[in-house]
């Protein structure tokens, strides 16, 4: 078989599959709202939060506010819960947030090796590679490798340390202000704070450089 | 148990590959599995453990090649049928032809959306004071629970030092399997790259998980 053929065979595949995989998804719906269980009405109303409410814009916010207010920053790596609950803009959000603070002796990088845990309120529903197993497997053996998957290097000195979801703690990385931003207003810089930056993959963007 | 979903430290599944402009789902049928366990587990027919519980006791292959909401669905639905939530013969006719069971916090309308868009909390009143502190050097125990366990294989038996005591909180262990929430104190304990992986560890990595007192021991 060549490259081709099966790459193609796997496209048919993958096609039939979903097809299937969405009529017993919408089965199941049809058995539980008949059941009693679910309003349908009440399902659209879970997906359109999440489609609108959260996001990596919450934790941007959080992150800019640490950048510019001392005190706030000392309260967020203090009890993430309690300080992100003061700022009223951003969603509400659960029990068991923890800030860890990037610095320029230390890289902070967030995993769920065993699933998927992140914190949905400050950065949204964890995009595919997250919920993957290349990522989960790697992360804690080798995560300078996989930083070199997302372009991302490291002084070889500088410690990493990954967090391990491993119970319902959360945890926002909160990375270092770049550099070439003094003066900038918390909207200014919450626009340069990247969702891969608070998980502990990437960097928040350049100020000057292209979006 | 030591399933295909602890893959903490395992090779040979290639690179990290993001997708730009990532969409939030793939699918619709993708969000309509999410609002459906979320749904349902908020009407108090599952706890969060016993949903992971059901994803991680997918047959390895199936774990293995199907996508994130794929487990979501499949786990929901044999979840479901072995809690009598739903019979095979309604999944096998489309439709309920079987009786409801009782939920116990009834039907999940939109009243009920606002509640589920904050996270539970787990946090418990403590029954024993913490057996350990931060500092302590603590050994996580050579254990294989065959039901759920929150106890990654990859620090099953090294050392390592706790670093915070994060209180007492339900024991996934124990929930899963709906044998209660029996609170256990909860602390981040870290360990050095080298005791992990070997001394050809990089070694400015430090690994920490958060463990339940009933995973460690002392040293």
């Amino acid at each position: 078989m060549t490259d081709h053929d099966h790459d193609h065979h796997h496209h048919d595949h993958d096609h039939s599959e979903l097809s299937e995989t969405e009529l017993r998804v919408r089965a199941l719906e049809t058995i539980l709202t008949e059941k009693g269980y679910v309003e349908p009405a009440a399902l659209d109303a879970i997906i359109q939060a999440y489609e609108t409410r959260i996001g990596p814009h919450n934790g941007a916010q959080v992150v800019a506010k640490a950048w510019t207010d001392p005190a706030f920053k000392q309260a967020l790596l203090d009890d993430a819960t309690k300080a992100v609950s003061t700022l009223g803009h951003v969603s509400r959000v659960g029990d068991h947030l923890v800030a860890v603070e990037n610095t320029p002796q230390r890289h902070n990088m967030v995993v769920c090796t065993l699933c998927s845990c992140y914190p949905w309120e400050m950065l949204g529903l964890p995009p595919v590679w997250y919920k993957a197993a290349p990522y989960r497997s790697r992360a804690v053996k080798d995560p300078r490798g996989v930083l070199a998957d997302f372009g991302v290097s490291l002084p070889k000195e500088t410690e990493i340390r990954v967090w391990d979801s491993t119970a319902e703690t959360r945890f926002l990385v909160l990375p270092m202000r770049p550099e070439g931003t003094e003066g900038w207003s918390e909207q200014q810089l919450a626009e340069l704070v990247t969702r891969d930056s608070m998980i502990g993959t990437g960097f928040p963007k350049t100020p000057g450089a292209p979006s | 148990m030591n399933g295909v979903h602890d893959m903490g430290g395992m090779d040979g599944f290639g690179k990290v590959e993001p997708e730009p402009n990532e969409p939030m789902f793939h699918s619709e049928w993708e969000a309509r599995v999410l609002a459906m366990v979320r749904a349902m587990g908020a009407a108090g027919a599952f706890n969060i453990d016993t949903s992971r519980f059901y994803r991680e006791a997918l047959p390895p292959h199936v774990y293995l090649s199907s996508s994130y909401y794929k487990k979501w669905f499949l786990g929901l639905e044999d979840l479901l049928i072995d809690k009598g939530f739903i019979a095979a013969e309604d999944v096998a006719a489309g439709h309920a032809v079987q009786p409801p069971k009782r939920l116990k916090r009834g039907k999940f309308g939109l009243d009920d959306v606002e509640r589920i868009m904050v996270r539970g909390k787990f946090a418990r009143v403590a029954s024993a004071p913490a057996k350990f502190k931060a500092g302590d050097r603590v050994r996580a125990k050579n254990i294989h629970p065959l039901t759920h366990t929150r106890l990654p294989r990859y620090v099953r038996g090294h050392v390592g030092v706790v670093e915070r005591d994060h209180g007492c909180q339900v024991f996934p262990d124990s929930a899963a399997t709906e044998s209660g929430e029996n609170p256990q104190w909860l602390y981040t304990v870290v360990f050095d790259g080298a005791e992990l992986w070997g001394p050809d560890a990089d070694p400015t990595v430090k690994v920490s998980i958060d463990a339940f007192e009933p995973y460690l021991e002392p040293l």
